[in-house]
């Protein structure tokens, strides 16, 4: 257990801040494939971006168990997630309403909560955290919340992602939703958005 | 047409006066304090504090006065500033059979260990007005008793337990945090754990009316009142840097275990069943009342057949709550003229091609339209 | 617009907050409280037209009368941004008179009674007549969230239906109104159903407004604090009207045109000028009306008295009472 003085500080004003990073987030998978700066943490234990800790932060508490990627564990993040948020950290991403991966290690999106028919909103959030995000140029988006078409480009994924998330789509209503991360920059893909590589 | 007019937000203002002005009645009236209220309308607090969920006499009584009497107001007012507090952790269950008791009485024997014990009671008042008390109180308080209340009262479930002649109640207690009505959602099929919490909150009237009605064959269920018991329990609480438990402080409740037939099943041999209420304070008729729902919403666990509203869980629950009725009953005294507008050119409409098709055609095609 | 939205920490800028001259915190509710809001609000935008159940609070101001659009509110809004609020199309109406003050008081927001200077729009009953925007939030007040309720009072067998999409039964209920009356007579709280999938109330607004709902820009987000549910149509999204080929959706309409602006096409409100059939007609949308007015348009004026009453703008003539 790390001693108080290792954890790196939250937010500079829980409330206003948390109200912040919320409504990013809100905008963001309200209007997917839009990029938001959420730039409330700057100092943040690797291996997580500050976009992902400002999430987390927000909207992570005791009632959400969060799971996270190998890749993404650090007995400073650990550490900070627990003094922070309070949440539980558990092993099965089945049982998470929150995950944090990288993009290059994505686990299959089939292994987290996707809720049931009765009850679709019991599924995962996923954190992906990238190495880039443009808006303008690659995928081509489509779905509630886009007026015509989006275009957001996604560096750093591992391969065959896009095709798990077309098979996430006829899932709904069950299904995960992506909130994007690259450093202070965040977007959201929830589970109705459809996905086109290679379009003109 | 006032909500036409302007200025909405002083008519708000000068109804809260005037709302203070009638609370307080004729100022050459001494104003009520709340320790009259906390000692003298005593079962008055006791339901606040038991449908507000907060054990806290002085807050109950201050809501009372507040509210003018009107306990349903006073229950929402403490409802409100309970949403409000912090949680620091979850007692202990409390302990009944540990229970300082001051009444303690059961339907089903004559004599039991423990004995009857009366109490302070309503049961065998006349219930004539006493004028003496219009001019003041002034009777002697009730003598002490040459003994104590026995100490080792046994409760009517345990002594029919040795027996093996009801069932034992199990708790369901998986090590996982226990369903919280406040903080969530109730979920269809509730667990018992979810419905008692609704239960102990619901409306006193309404669950009277319920339990009443299971007597009346809505849902029968042959209840005895195995015991009622009232007096004071200690809570405890374990704080995590303890490990241990200590007690935090005593409170009232009003325990009641309904006794009930059952024929058994395949499974398991004819035994007694319960039925189970438990208030904040001395709300005698609302604990009764509770069990007797209580016992017939666990219908579906017995395999018994639902045909009676209350058995029903998602009517019961639903609708007990007396802050969520009084305030969607009441809602309906809020502006709804664009609605009514809407049904308005509806109602017109429609009257104006019955009256075309009375003008225009047969009597046979009137006929079919409004068939 | 930026390709990257900034959302700067407001700590700093803001004044001395409300929370210690409260007691209570920003936007009354506690963190926790938020914070489950805000997830519940989150899936509800990932699953348009899905009813979330959430812990619903007990507000200082009863049930039934907007707590679940203020704790949506409450969850939403922050010290930028400016909140609007109506009842009935009007600012003025005095509940919601009392829930803007409730947020001026507990969030220190500013307020506005001009649909364009709005950030967050809260409602009962109407939506307002002048195109909503991207940047524009509107919270619907809801008192029974589940379209299917008159049909089916038991949560466990609605929750199936929406779960099996199977919506049948409204469809019969529909026709039903067709077969007896000609029309379908449901005149507000008009189901419609949300991205093709799932059937949804749109809370009681007359059905007028339901065409207002379909691909708007807006995020629209619904409230319903004693039924314990929250939804959300996200912007530009189809939402569609329950209709039938041979007898498609309609709306309200009006001979007149509004006595005090003109306008003729705005839902209007009937007002009962005297007890022998004399009525006029004027803008349910107060707001709506003002702004015509303001920019010159006149309507044929209607009940002098009235239309006295009503001069905008008129500071607290009048507490109600003394009419």
């Amino acid at each position: 257990m790390a001693a108080m003085t290792d954890i790196k500080p939250g937010f500079h004003d829980p409330v206003l801040d948390s109200q912040a990073v919320f409504r990013a987030v809100l905008d963001a998978m309200a209007r997917p494939g839009r990029l938001h700066r959420v730039s409330h943490l700057k100092d943040v234990p690797a291996p997580l971006a500050p976009a992902t800790a400002a999430v987390c932060l927000a909207l992570v508490d005791q009632d959400t168990p969060l799971w996270l990627a190998p890749d993404m564990r650090s007995q400073g993040a650990e550490t900070f997630l627990r003094f922070h948020c309070g949440c539980p950290l558990v092993d099965d991403r089945s049982t998470a309403a929150f995950a944090i991966v990288s993009g290059g290690k994505l686990p299959g999106l089939d292994g987290f909560a996707i809720g049931d028919d009765a009850y679709p909103e019991t599924s995962t959030t996923v954190i992906v955290q990238t190495e880039g995000l443009a808006t303008g140029e690659g995928l081509v988006l489509r779905g509630p919340g886009i007026e015509a078409t989006h275009r957001l480009a996604v560096l750093g994924l591992r391969s065959g992602v896009w095709r798990e998330w077309a098979d996430n789509g006829p899932l709904f209503p069950c299904g995960v939703d992506l909130i994007l991360v690259d450093d202070q920059t965040l977007a959201a893909l929830p589970r109705t958005t459809t996905v086109t590589e290679q379009e003109a | 047409m006032y909500v036409a007019v302007k200025g909405g937000e002083k008519a708000i203002e000068n109804s809260k006066k005037l709302l203070a002005e009638d609370r307080r009645g004729d100022p050459r009236v001494p104003e009520l304090t709340l320790d009259q209220i906390r000692e003298q309308l005593s079962l008055a607090v006791d339901r606040v504090m038991t449908e507000g969920s907060l054990y806290d006499p002085e807050l109950a009584a201050l809501a009372v006065k507040q509210a003018r009497g009107d306990l349903q107001e006073a229950i929402f007012l403490l409802r409100a500033y309970r949403t409000t507090l912090p949680r620091f952790g979850d007692s202990e269950p409390i302990d009944t059979a540990e229970m300082s008791v001051r009444r303690r009485i059961s339907a089903t024997y004559k004599d039991l260990p423990g004995g009857q014990v009366l109490g302070p009671s309503f049961d065998y008042t006349h219930r004539l007005l006493d004028f003496a008390l219009a001019a003041g109180d002034n009777r002697p308080a009730a003598e002490i008793a040459d003994a104590p209340v026995e100490g080792d009262m046994p409760r009517v479930t345990e002594i029919l337990n040795y027996e093996g002649l009801i069932e034992t109640e199990q708790p369901d207690d998986d090590g996982g945090p226990v369903f919280d009505l406040t903080r969530s959602s109730p979920r269809y099929p509730a667990d018992r754990a979810a419905r008692l919490q609704n239960l102990a909150r619901g409306d006193e009237g309404f669950l009277l009316a319920l339990g009443y009605s299971t007597q009346r064959g809505y849902g029968n269920n042959h209840p005895f009142a195995g015991e009622i018991r009232m007096g004071e329990v200690a809570v405890e609480f374990a704080p995590e840097e303890l490990g241990f438990p200590i007690e935090i402080g005593e409170i009232t409740v009003t325990e009641c275990q309904m006794i009930n037939q059952f024929q058994g099943s395949a499974s398991q041999p004819p035994q007694f069943t319960q039925g189970y209420g438990l208030t904040f304070g001395h709300c005698e008729r609302k604990a009764m009342s509770m069990a007797l729902v209580d016992r017939a919403l666990r219908a579906r666990e017995f395999d018994e057949p639902i045909d009676a509203p209350a058995q029903d869980e998602e009517f019961v629950m639903a609708h007990s709550d007396n802050v969520e009725a009084s305030g969607f009953v009441q809602h309906l005294k809020l502006p709804h003229y664009v609605d009514f507008q809407a049904e308005l050119v509806t109602v017109r409409a429609l009257r104006k091609s019955f009256e075309e098709r009375i003008r225009d055609g047969s009597e046979g095609s009137v006929s079919d339209a409004a068939e | 617009m930026a390709d990257v939205i900034d959302h700067p920490s407001r700590a700093a800028a803001t004044p001395p907050d409300t929370r210690a001259a409260t007691g209570y915190n920003f936007a009354y509710l506690d963190e926790q409280t938020k914070r489950m809001i805000r997830r519940a609000i989150l899936k509800g935008v990932a699953i348009p037209g899905y009813q979330v159940p959430f812990g619903s609070r007990e507000m200082p101001l009863p049930y039934g009368w907007g707590t679940g659009g203020i704790q949506v509110t409450a969850a939403v809004i922050g010290p930028d941004d400016t909140l609007k609020v109506i009842d009935q199309g009007a600012d003025d109406t005095t509940n919601a008179v009392n829930i803007r003050s409730f947020f001026a008081k507990t969030a220190g927001v500013a307020t506005t009674e001009r649909t364009t200077e709005a950030s967050v729009i809260q409602t009962r009953h109407r939506i307002p007549e002048t195109p909503l925007t991207e940047d524009q939030i509107l919270v619907y007040q809801v008192p029974i969230p589940e379209p299917l309720r008159w049909l089916e009072p038991r949560e466990a067998e609605t929750r199936k239906m929406h779960a099996l999409e199977e919506y049948g039964a409204m469809h019969v209920s529909l026709y039903e109104d067709i077969a007896r009356y000609g029309r379908i007579i449901k005149s507000y709280n008009y189901p419609v159903k949300v991205n093709d999938r799932y059937v949804m109330a749109p809370s009681p607004i007359p059905k007028f407004d339901n065409p207002k709902m379909d691909r708007m820009p807006a995020l629209q987000l619904f409230g319903a604090g004693r039924e314990k549910r929250i939804y959300a149509v996200p912007p530009y999204t189809k939402v569609k009207s329950l209709d039938f080929e041979d007898h498609p959706f309609t709306v309200e309409s009006w001979e007149q045109s509004c006595a005090l602006c003109g306008a003729g096409d705005s839902y209007l409100d009937e007002v009962v000028t005297d007890d022998k059939g004399g009525k006029m007609f004027v803008c349910s949308d107060s707001d709506y009306c003002e702004q015509r007015r303001d920019a010159g348009h006149q309507g044929d004026g209607g009940d002098s008295n009235y239309a006295t009453r009503n001069e905008i703008p008129e500071n607290e003539t009048s507490s109600g009472d003394d009419r």
